[in-house]
């Protein structure tokens, strides 16, 4: 809708942007631009010289074996993480809907956990999973799993996927809590009229009435897993053992900020450019038909 | 049914521990005395030792070169974090308020602009963005942690949206009134908006609190970490000494979360509305 209804003075809005504007110039595109510039680059490590190679940063990252695991790596992670925490969120969400007595409590103690940063989380993590003072060590241990994180890269990546989920549930038990408190009350009683068995009911009214929530919820749980779990990895395994658990954005900071290496760390952050693309991409198809639903 | 709904407690309480235990562990084990950790591990329950140790973290410095403590960094992290959100919500309104009052030319090129921020996360520019900053001499310093942060598409479409809920009746009225633009933003707008703000100002407070990455580029002095950057420092200084001080990091830790976590616990419904209705 067109507001009909408006102020006329010509140079005041652009007052109003400017800051916004400004910040966005300066912090942001030109440094994104730069970023892919770079990428094309070839540049010593002082900036002293530096020699136009079209592609070869792209053609030298993805014939790195150490790359392609990371991406490996990073897309497994992502997948089960978001999977995870989605799937926990959903199953406490929906019985916090159900119960009326202590739900408040409830929401409560399982929305907190949003408040603690995914550094903070992975510190944590890494004193519970720590094999002399952590309490998983022995608890794996009574299954006759000898659990190592600091040894072991399956063990690493198995422990940074439940700290991640661990921190990512309260998210998504929020959202669908909110989506399945604004079902219609005259939808939820025909349902029950219309079919007594409480997992049926699920799975045909439920769960598509949640479904927009859910994909939206995918894309944000993604992103969280490829970009935010920075923080869990950087405290609890330092992308080891091994470069075990090293995830692409892991890596640019290692390669780039570390490492010093300009052409390859811009290459990679323009492939994770590209991703960031392709995820708000979708997140916006999924939004527009979200509205119209 | 009857038998149901107790299964249905039994897995949100399952579910509620799942949340609280590690947390309990961790505040647990941090009144007790070092030795105990390194000898029995983490503790169940609560040792004698609280008010030592927290007056230790909050007050004494222990792995950082300068007179680092959880109560500096603290500072630190309530200016990031009050910063953070105070300038995302101000340049925001301000956009918004362009956006949808004013016949702007190219108001779709300006919407794009600001979109674009979603789209550059600070991962895909963090080598140019760290030399411009650095560039403008603003390394170790809380412009420089707070300033480049404070773009928000996400602000901004969230007050775009609810300045077009309002009725143009009331911009009618105020103009009948020979209200001018900053009266009409700063006695109308901003009083409609206050639960907006409230709810949007927590959320953003948290994500500010929260910076990891963007902290540990900007400062390389001391006096400017925050306490969840801090952090990683304590945790490196724990793995190389020979008896180490878990007592202390376990208080940092939980010094580190208490703020947000409050923040979050006492404005519950606020926290959970500007959520919900900020990634619509």
């Amino acid at each position: 809708m067109e507001r009909r209804q408006q102020f006329f003075h010509s140079p005041l809005p652009y007052v109003f942007l400017a800051p916004q504007i400004l910040i966005i110039a300066v912090f942001f595109v030109y440094p994104a631009a730069k970023a892919v510039y770079l990428s094309f680059m070839l540049e010593d490590p002082w900036g002293t010289s530096s020699l136009f190679v079209w592609f070869e940063n792209y053609q030298i990252l993805f014939e790195s074996a150490e790359y392609l695991s990371s991406i490996g790596f990073t897309l497994m992670f992502a997948v089960v993480v978001s999977f995870l925490s989605l799937g926990l969120a959903l199953l406490l969400a929906v019985k916090a809907d159900n119960i009326i007595h202590g739900q408040g409590t409830y929401k409560v103690t399982l929305t907190w956990v949003y408040a603690v940063a995914p550094a903070i989380a992975g510190v944590i993590g890494g004193f519970l999973f720590n094999p002399h003072i952590g309490i998983f060590t022995e608890l794996f241990a009574m299954i006759g799993w000898e659990f190592s994180f600091q040894t072991d890269p399956v063990d690493a990546t198995v422990a940074l996927v439940i700290v991640s989920v661990w921190k990512q549930v309260s998210v998504n038990f929020i959202y669908f809590l909110a989506g399945l408190q604004s079902i219609s009350y005259a939808v939820k009683e025909a349902a029950t009229l219309d079919c007594i068995s409480d997992s049926k009911r699920f799975w045909t009214i439920t769960f598509p009435l949640l479904a927009p929530t859910g994909f939206f919820l995918l894309v944000i749980n993604l992103t969280y897993s490829f970009f935010e779990t920075f923080g869990v990895i950087d405290t609890m395994t330092n992308g080891g053992p091994g470069g075990g658990t090293t995830s692409l954005v892991y890596k640019v900071y290692r390669d780039g900020f570390v490492g010093a290496d300009l052409g390859g760390s811009s290459a990679q952050s323009v492939v994770l450019l590209l991703l960031v693309l392709t995820l708000t991409f979708i997140q916006f198809r999924v939004v527009e038909k979200r509205v119209h639903y | 049914m009857k038998s149901n709904k107790i299964t249905d407690h039994l897995i949100l309480m399952v579910g509620a521990l799942f949340m609280l235990i590690p947390i309990w562990l961790i505040f647990a084990s941090s009144t007790h005395n070092p030795n105990t950790i390194v000898s029995e591990g983490l503790q169940w329950l609560p040792g004698d030792n609280m008010v030592a140790i927290y007056d230790e973290a909050w007050n004494k410095s222990l792995g950082f070169s300068d007179a680092v403590t959880a109560k500096s960094m603290i500072i630190n992290s309530m200016i990031m974090g009050l910063g953070f959100a105070f300038g995302k919500i101000v340049i925001s309104m301000m956009a918004a308020f362009a956006l949808v009052y004013f016949r702007l030319p190219y108001a779709t090129a300006w919407f794009w602009l600001i979109f674009v921020t979603l789209l550059l996360p600070l991962e895909v520019r963090i080598i140019p963005s760290y030399e411009v900053v650095a560039g403008l001499g603003l390394l170790n310093s809380y412009t420089g942690l707070i300033l480049p942060l404070i773009a928000s598409a996400t602000a901004t479409f969230f007050f775009r949206q609810f300045f077009k809920t309002i009725p143009d009746e009331l911009l009618e009225a105020a103009q009948l009134d020979n209200a001018g633009p900053f009266r009409f933003l700063i006695d109308i707008l901003l009083p409609l908006s206050k639960t907006m703000i409230a709810a949007i100002f927590i959320i953003m407070f948290v994500v500010g609190w929260n910076q990891y990455l963007w902290p540990i580029m900007m400062t390389t002095d001391e006096s400017y970490n925050t306490i969840v950057m801090g952090i990683k420092q304590v945790l490196n200084n724990i793995n190389e000494t020979s008896l180490p001080r878990y007592d202390y990091a376990f208080a940092m830790v939980i010094l580190a979360m208490l703020p947000p976590i409050l923040v979050v616990v006492l404005f519950q419904r606020w926290f959970v509305k500007g959520l919900v209705e900020s990634e619509k």
